[in-house]
């Protein structure tokens, strides 16, 4: 009898370890400490997961976008010990998915969800007709502006072009409103390069094609110029060449530019009294177009969530993964980081108190164009980066500068 | 007769040793070995493949590292250099004695205990274009009349790097200096004042001869660690304006986390291994050189 008692006590307690070992399930997720969903609101996300999940311990980690690449890369060798969720950028799934990375989730995603979310979104997270996560964060960069210094200035409306914007710095700087009207983050960053594809993109102008570098001549060149023109003639802040997005939005939400180009983020953040001296005076509108070639600007700035190859809980992280990327959610949250999701748009709730962002979102969002989907994205934007910079601080030309970017390019090794 | 005792020793040394080679000597030959394959940081288990000394022709016909090469040379004469004009005489200054001689020690080797990341982001916030107090104080004593880029300008970021590593590592070798000042016994200084030395003189022959090798051995180490500078750039400017703070190291990081490449990347670490074996071992001449010379 007692024999029979230390078995079921035995297996009671086996169970016991068992249940507390799913309880235990801890999974690993990074995420980037800037631009759209906050830290807070990732944190309360995810509060909002673990209620209903239990079974589930999130650990989040927070790095500069800056690092995210790389943490990413280096945790590889860690096993067990690494992600089981990242964040990813739109210009990394090709080079992840080559590299084996991340996990091909496409046979996960119901195939009705693919009518239901942007098309934006889905080039986030797609190469060669797979795809390596879901998408998340959906964003472009806009225009933003400050509505009493137009005013001050005689404009009632936006800029349509980017002629028509350069005319109004002029007329702002000249009448004394202030010194550098507009802002950008131009260091040698993969933020300079958002603005460059943008700019690019308004003036007709393609990076890449076949793989073989366009970006030295047509419209492409022209975008460079056009940024050089504007630090020159003392339209753009001098210090944009050392900014970053975080820094754009103090100089703009420190009332110290008309205009400054940057993600949806900015418009709650700018419009909060508690951080910002501009609060009700900031306008959004789709980036501007160029006369007879583009009606406005946008480039894909979206991000995904994917699960690395590595990952001993993928049924975990893709659990947490559609949590996130719910509709639910992300219109919960939806002030910093608009939804990926189409119904969205159209629901008075998301639009409520920020009317204006849906509105340009409604056009940006179809306008926005991708920076190159290549393997060896990161090298070519890097060298990018260098080459601009040096125009931009007036060591090379334009044209001298973008050839010598092309040539690096050609150089890349397979 | 004294006993040999060499097996003891290598007794000794064996923990030592073994550990060493686990750690240092087995990373760096897998490093020497990779330098000559074409393997890439990747999910998909591909095997290396063994591509001769053709890592090397790339890299060291490499006109941006060569220029990576000239500035980390830039930044490690300056730094040290910097260090040890400023270290000298402060830690004279410190060996003194006046009153609250130990309050000043004390926050004199604060900025050296403070993490390099902390002293980067520090010096990033003073250096800070709009709001940095060097620009505020500059404007506000009428030095300057206007606000300056001073980590944004490639003419002027990385003097400002230098500075910023100066300040942190200068205390290391004054108080190196100052341990070896204290060793000096009085009387000698007493005895050259009797006979009428100069303070030129004093610190001549009585100062320099003790210094000498402590001083070589630290500023060897700053002279190693300088060489491979990486996270205070990574911090402070991430290798701009325009790749004007971009130092050898960070072609190494690039190479491999940023492009993937492993081979090629460890063709960039061996190639700056090999050049800070050469300064080591050119300080090694010098300070058996310096004791050499060193009056008995």
């Amino acid at each position: 009898m007692w024999r029979k008692t230390a078995v079921y006590a035995v297996a009671a307690y086996i169970g016991l370890w068992a249940s507390a070992a799913v309880a235990e399930t801890t999974i690993n997720a990074i995420f980037m400490s800037q631009t759209a969903y906050s830290e807070s609101d990732v944190r309360g996300m995810t509060a909002d997961f673990q209620k209903e999940n239990p079974d589930v311990i999130v650990n989040l980690e927070f790095v500069p976008y800056e690092a995210l690449h790389d943490k990413i890369v280096a945790a590889q060798g860690g096993g067990g010990q690494g992600y089981d969720v990242v964040l990813f950028d739109v210009i990394w799934p090709a080079e992840f998915a080559e590299k084996g990375f991340l996990l091909d989730v496409t046979d996960r995603i119901p195939p009705d969800m693919t009518d239901q979310v942007l098309d934006g979104a889905w080039t986030t997270v797609g190469y060669n007709g797979r795809r390596y996560g879901m998408p998340w964060i959906l964003d472009t960069k806009y225009l933003f502006y400050n509505t009493e210094m137009l005013k001050m200035a005689g404009f009632t409306a936006p800029p349509k072009t980017w002629n028509e914007l350069a005319s109004q710095a002029r007329a702002i700087k000249e009448k004394g409103v202030v010194k550098h009207p507009i802002v950008w983050s131009w260091s040698q960053s993969e933020a300079m390069i958002c603005d460059y594809t943008l700019l690019s993109a308004a003036f007709g102008g393609s990076i890449l094609s076949n793989g073989e570098p366009t970006f030295e001549r047509g419209g492409s060149l022209k975008a460079v110029e056009f940024m050089k023109a504007t630090l020159d003639e003392g339209l753009s802040n001098p210090s944009s060449r050392e900014y970053l997005e975080e820094d754009v939005r103090h100089v703009f939400s420190n009332g110290e530019a008309a205009f400054a180009l940057n993600w949806t983020y900015m418009n709650a953040l700018a419009n909060d009294p508690a951080q910002s001296k501009v609060a009700g005076k900031v306008g959004i509108a789709p980036a501007p177009g160029v006369d007879g070639i583009s009606e406005l600007s946008a480039v894909n700035g979206s991000m995904g969530l994917g699960i690395p190859a590595s990952s001993g809980h993928v049924e975990e992280a893709w659990r947490y993964i559609v949590f996130l990327t719910s509709r639910q959610t992300q219109e919960k949250y939806a002030k910093l980081s608009l939804p990926i999701w189409k119904a969205s748009y159209s629901d008075a709730k998301v639009a409520a108190g920020q009317e204006d962002v849906v509105a340009a979102a409604n056009q940006s969002l179809r306008a926005m164009v991708p920076r190159p989907i290549v393997a060896a994205y990161t090298e070519i934007s890097s060298i990018l980066q260098r080459q601009i910079h040096a125009v931009l601080l007036g060591e090379l030309s334009p044209s001298e500068g973008l050839e010598k970017a092309a040539e690096r390019v050609r150089r890349i090794r397979p | 007769m004294p006993r040999d005792r060499s097996s003891e020793r290598w007794l000794f040394l064996l923990p030592a040793l073994i550990i060493l080679s686990v750690l240092t000597a087995w990373p760096l030959i897998q490093t020497i070995w990779l330098s000559f394959t074409d393997m890439e940081i990747s999910a998909r288990g591909q095997p290396a493949r063994w591509v001769g000394v053709e890592n090397y022709l790339y890299t060291l016909t490499d006109p941006d590292f060569h220029d990576a090469l000239a500035r980390t040379l830039y930044f490690t004469i300056a730094s040290v250099g910097l260090e040890t004009i400023i270290a000298v005489p402060v830690a004279i200054l410190l060996s003194l004695e006046f009153p609250g001689r130990t309050v000043l020690r004390v926050i004199i080797i604060l900025p050296w205990a403070l993490p390099t990341i902390v002293n980067a982001i520090m010096w990033r916030l003073i250096l800070h274009p709009d709001y940095g107090s060097l620009n505020a104080a500059l404007v506000q004593l009428g030095i300057s009349h206007e606000y300056e880029s001073w980590l944004g300008d490639p003419d002027r970021a990385m003097t400002m790097i230098v500075l910023a590593d100066v300040w942190k590592n200068y205390p290391l070798i004054a108080f190196v200096v100052l341990a070896a000042l204290q060793t000096i016994p009085r009387e000698l200084f007493d005895a050259a004042r009797v006979e009428g030395a100069s303070a030129w003189q004093q610190f001549r022959r009585i100062v320099m001869p003790s210094i000498i090798g402590p001083l070589l051995v630290v500023v060897v180490l700053r002279t190693i660690e300088a060489f491979r500078v990486f996270d205070i750039i990574y911090v402070m400017t991430k290798g701009g304006p325009a790749d004007s703070t971009k130092t050898g190291s960070f072609f190494v990081y690039q190479e491999y986390f940023q492009y993937l490449r492993a081979g090629s990347g460890a063709s960039y670490a061996t190639a700056m291994a090999v050049m800070s074996g050469a300064l080591i071992a050119f300080y090694f001449i010098l300070l058996r050189f310096s004791q050499k010379r060193r009056p008995k």
